[in-house]
């Protein structure tokens, strides 16, 4: 593989994989927020 | 007898006899980064031991780093086998709070923005002649992660460990330098000025200690290579937040972050004999290095103006500069420059958010960038 493909691969699929995947991390996070609530109660009781 | 005496003798003077051009220069450098630590404070905990280490293995005959030396064994057992920064992964997880970033996910996205450096200066160092695997090492200094740096450059271009480590760690302790004019630059007064309130709290205890292991699967299925990253920094917070091992979390975030701490300084340091060190390549290396983590904080500045567009003026996007992996301190600029312009502005725990997405994305980032690697056969 030359220099040119490889350098363009890694610039998108590199930067394009790097934001998808801490995109799917965050809309996780927002689910797990939803599943399991902060209950203000609950974490002084803890 | 005066044949002994004077082998004798000669034994006393071999050292500076067999002193070649580059070793006092080294051990001029090696000055510094103690200068550094010492007086200035920049990374005390690595420079000091790079620099100390970088001294004596520029002592020639002394074979530190030769077959049995005792530099080259902790080199050998920590670095080529990767277990040093895995370990110091291990503690960082346990000192790092992701609260300010699970309040608010989406700034997550600004961790990624803040790595895209990495991506384009690999391109340039393929540019300017480099190998693939050189051009992966360098272009991972702009992940301002040193673990991470010293992980991927210990496995695929060890010739540059020593260069790439210099710079991860000096570029990483010059942030409160250079990353206020790029944000001034990029930003206008109005921008500067936006009051982005208080963070509530609303991660439960269970969100926080289910967070880490939707972070380990979810990141190893999709970049298996650099699992051992992401498994070790998420094994150390998943210590932290659960609160059942506290012995286990105060030992990675004390004794055993310490001591790979000293033992991973001092064996970069030795990795900077003069005679491989002092190169153009290198001061080529420290240059792009350089380039990086600027591109780093300008791509987050710039991810933080659209955040702010596309959330109708709610995002300040100076929180973006803080989406590279240098912790706490990026954080701490943007609360700065923040104060600067709107005194009653406070970005601090904003920022913290996006400096640990910051953590999370170098870490991601090098683990897509090997996962490509290997899908393409490279390694």
């Amino acid at each position: 593989m030359d220099n040119w493909t490889f350098g363009v691969t890694m610039i998108v699929v590199g930067m394009g994989g790097t934001l998808l995947t801490l995109l799917i991390l965050s809309l996780l996070m927002s689910v797990l927020k939803k599943v399991f609530p902060y209950k203000k109660e609950v974490e002084k009781a803890n | 007898m005066l044949e002994a005496v004077g082998s004798g003798l000669y034994g006393l003077v071999a050292g500076f006899t067999n002193l070649h051009w580059s070793n006092p220069i080294m051990i001029v450098v090696g000055l510094f980064l103690l200068y550094l630590g010492i007086k200035k404070d920049f990374e005390p905990l690595l420079l000091v031991p790079i620099g100390f280490g970088c001294i004596l293995v520029n002592i020639p005959l002394a074979g530190l780093m030769e077959e049995g030396g005792f530099l080259k064994i902790i080199y050998d057992a920590g670095v080529i086998t990767e277990l040093f920064p895995l370990l110091i992964f291990v503690g960082i997880g346990a000192m790092t709070d992701f609260g300010p970033l699970l309040e608010n996910p989406k700034i997550f996205l600004l961790g990624a923005a803040g790595q895209f450096g990495i991506f384009l200066t690999l391109a340039l160092a393929l540019v300017l002649g480099f190998t693939k695997l050189e051009a992966v090492s360098i272009g991972i200094i702009g992940a301002c992660d040193g673990p991470t740096a010293i992980y991927v450059t210990s496995k695929y271009a060890p010739h540059l460990l020593g260069a790439v480590s210099v710079a991860a760690y000096s570029y990483m302790s010059l942030v409160p330098v250079f990353q206020p004019p790029i944000m001034k630059l990029l930003t206008s007064k109005k921008e500067r000025m936006i009051n982005m309130g208080a963070v509530r709290k609303s991660a439960s205890k269970t969100t926080k200690i289910v967070f880490p292991l939707i972070v380990t699967v979810i990141g190893g299925l999709i970049a298996p290579k650099g699992l051992p990253l992401l498994g070790t920094i998420m094994l150390g917070n998943l210590m932290k937040e659960c609160g059942a091992v506290s012995r286990l979390t105060k030992a990675s975030e004390n004794e055993i972050a310490n001591i790979v701490t000293l033992l991973l300084g001092i064996s970069i340091g030795a990795t900077m004999d003069g005679k491989v060190f002092l190169t153009p390549q290198t001061l080529i290396i420290l240059a792009l290095g350089f380039l990086a983590i600027c591109l780093d904080t300008a791509c987050g500045v710039l991810f933080g103006k659209l955040m702010n567009v596309l959330t109708g003026g709610k995002i300040n996007p100076l929180i973006g500069a803080a989406g590279i992996s240098a912790y706490p301190m990026s954080a701490r600029v943007v609360q700065k420059e923040g104060q600067k312009y709107n005194p009653k502005n406070y970005l601090l725990m904003h920022a913290m958010g996006a400096n640990t997405g910051g953590q999370v994305g170098s870490v991601m980032a090098a683990a897509v960038m090997l996962s490509i690697l290997k899908g393409m056969g490279i390694i």
